[in-house]
């Protein structure tokens, strides 16, 4: 009975702990309810693989959240912070777990909303108009969307995913449903910041307070690219748009724009979260490219990325949070010599930052190998060679911090910076941990991420 | 000619679509932007709801007097986003409110000129 209902439990818990937070209005219970509510989530996510991402990060980041927001929230909001983070974690469940077109946009309003105010909660005055970008941008997307969904639903007469699929086929190649897939990848690839629709995103992640920034960056891209992917593989079919669209020549394209420009930029930003948001837009190029190749290697890559980059991102913007906490700020003239007062939150930056180049041995190795594999698979051998090389770019700008860090000598007269906070290590550490550990043991990431890649493609699992 | 003035719903729908963007884009008054955001969504509404209305039609009760009825469905649904619509355009206006107590004007051109001269102020 209950297991029958488990992923929508998932979505109403957060949900229902977020106005009961607003009602209580204690910074400390608030803290407590929503890492309730998150590891909840987390708890019923470890049976439905789907989720386990989305909820984990939730749920790591919710108690890594308290030394954070203390220092970066007003204490008088604080406990709204709480609230709005679980309804951001509610709407991207929700997002995953739904089966209906438009309760996804309701879903996924829910948790752009949630996330315009996260990101307005940052200090610095930027982080206002990155907002307002934010809000702008995220709603022509939605609005897209719907457009999108309004079409197929006059089409098929049915709001219904599955429902969707079936009723396609005999009206495919007509101009509604052609015109509904172009108005759903534009308005969903706003939402995932696939390139050239990344424009919102550096400024978001670099002004938003740290724990939110960790938690957008690992979740809300990811959740939005999983979305285009079901209605792909799971509601267009592999048929209409793989075999007669040149949607894959198209996401290629971009792909492979948006994984060198994005690399270039993230080289020469003076900031590291700005670093890490170019880089993360880069990253979701990989993913795309994965959807590009459309094979079963290329979809298991773009899924395994969608896990791995996001716990090697949520990992990196934690401990980039700690820093920011401490030294005031990320800017690369602040990180200098920083190895000597913060060791164990470089060192982990550094791990992090391997699983980002794709070192053998971390998790993003496991998702550039299957890539390769998928590219040599399409006979593309020039694009595995593309990926390879344009990982080096990576080892550059992860070599910026590394040398900052290690090599270079603490400015004269800045004072020595104790290391980050107990609670806010320990998160970050297991998320750094969990990077290496799927490095080497694939048997959860990739064995789902296979099966998932199977039934997108139409085959039996 | 009769085909077009059949669909004439559909042009209003593209019209204020387009009109939408337009002015989201062209204008760089926060709050315009809005309007143009909300004018944007509102063309979705139409989009919806005309073609559920049924010319005769009647509410979907079912009576033995009426055989013509109304989907109610994308009513509920349009409902649903007019919501989703007041609660975007009130977090953007709220947002506005903060960023001119933050830089002093509305003006994408001047916040930027603003951000730009101040640098990294908190």
């Amino acid at each position: 009975m209950i297991a029958a209902h488990l992923p929508v439990l998932l979505v109403v818990v957060p949900l229902a702990a977020a106005p009961l937070i607003v009602l209580l209005r204690h910074a400390g219970i608030a803290w407590a309810l929503a890492v309730a509510a998150a590891w909840f989530a987390l708890g019923a996510g470890l049976a439905l693989a789907a989720e386990v991402a989305r909820a984990g990060v939730g749920a790591l980041v919710a108690p890594y959240a308290l030394r954070s927001v203390a220092a970066e929230v007003p204490p008088e909001r604080r406990y709204l912070y709480y609230a709005v983070h679980c309804l951001c974690l509610a709407g991207l469940l929700g997002m995953t777990a739904t089966g209906d077109a438009f309760n996804l946009f309701v879903f996924m309003e829910i948790a752009s909303l949630a996330m315009y105010i996260l990101i307005a909660l940052g200090r610095h005055r930027r982080a206002l108009l990155a907002a307002y970008q934010y809000l702008v941008l995220g709603t022509i997307g939605a609005t897209f969307y719907v457009i999108g969904v309004g079409l197929l639903y006059l089409a098929t007469g049915t709001l219904n995913l599955a429902d969707m699929a079936a009723r396609l086929p005999a009206i495919e190649g007509t101009r509604p449903v052609l015109a509904a897939l172009a108005f759903i990848t534009v308005g969903l690839s706003l939402k995932a910041a696939i390139f050239p629709l990344h424009l919102w995103l550096p400024n978001a992640y670099a002004y938003a307070p740290s724990a939110a920034t960790s938690f957008i960056a690992a979740t809300a891209t990811k959740v939005s690219v999983y979305v285009l992917m079901r209605y792909y593989f799971g509601v267009f079919g592999a048929h209409l748009v793989v075999a007669s669209l040149p949607v894959p020549q198209i996401l290629l394209g971009l792909s492979i724009a948006a994984i060198l420009t994005a690399s270039l930029v993230a080289l020469w930003q003076a900031d590291l979260r700005r670093l890490l948001a170019y880089s993360s837009v880069a990253q979701i190029g990989y993913i795309t490219l994965g959807i590009g190749l459309a094979t079963r290697d290329g979809l298991t890559a773009a899924v395994v990325h969608l896990f791995n980059h996001g716990i090697t991102k949520g990992a990196l913007f934690l401990l980039v949070g700690g820093i920011a906490l401490r030294a005031g700020g990320a800017g690369f003239e602040r990180l200098r010599g920083l190895a000597r007062s913060m060791p164990l939150t470089c060192f982990g930056v550094t791990l992090a930052g391997l699983s980002l180049i794709g070192v053998p041995g971390t998790a993003g190795f496991i998702s550039k190998w299957y890539l390769v594999l998928g590219a040599l698979e399409a006979g593309h051998g020039w694009l595995a060679a593309y990926v390879v090389l344009t990982s080096l770019i990576a080892v550059a700008y992860v070599w910026r911090f590394v040398e900052a860090a290690y090599l270079s000598a603490p400015a004269a007269g800045a004072a020595r910076v104790a290391e980050a906070p107990l609670p806010m290590l320990a998160t970050a550490w297991l998320l750094v941990g969990a990077c290496v550990w799927f490095g080497f043991d694939t048997s959860f990431t990739v064995e789902g991420a296979r099966r998932a890649a199977q039934l997108l493609l139409g085959g039996a699992p | 000619m009769a085909q077009l003035a059949g669909h004439y719903t559909y042009w209003v729908t593209v019209l204020l679509m387009a009109a939408g963007l337009y002015i989201l884009i062209a204008r760089g008054n926060l709050v315009k932007k809005l309007i143009g955001l909300s004018v944007f969504q509102t063309s979705v509404y139409l989009l919806y709801i005309a073609p559920g209305k049924l010319i005769g039609g009647t509410a979907p009760i079912v009576d033995a007097a009426f055989q013509v009825y109304s989907n109610p469905l994308p009513h509920v649904l349009i409902l649903t986003a007019i919501v989703v619509g007041i609660a975007t355009l009130a977090l953007g206006l709220a947002l506005v409110v903060r960023i001119r107590e933050a830089y002093g004007s509305i003006e994408e051109d001047e916040i930027i000129a603003a951000d730009a001269r101040d640098g990294d102020r908190e």
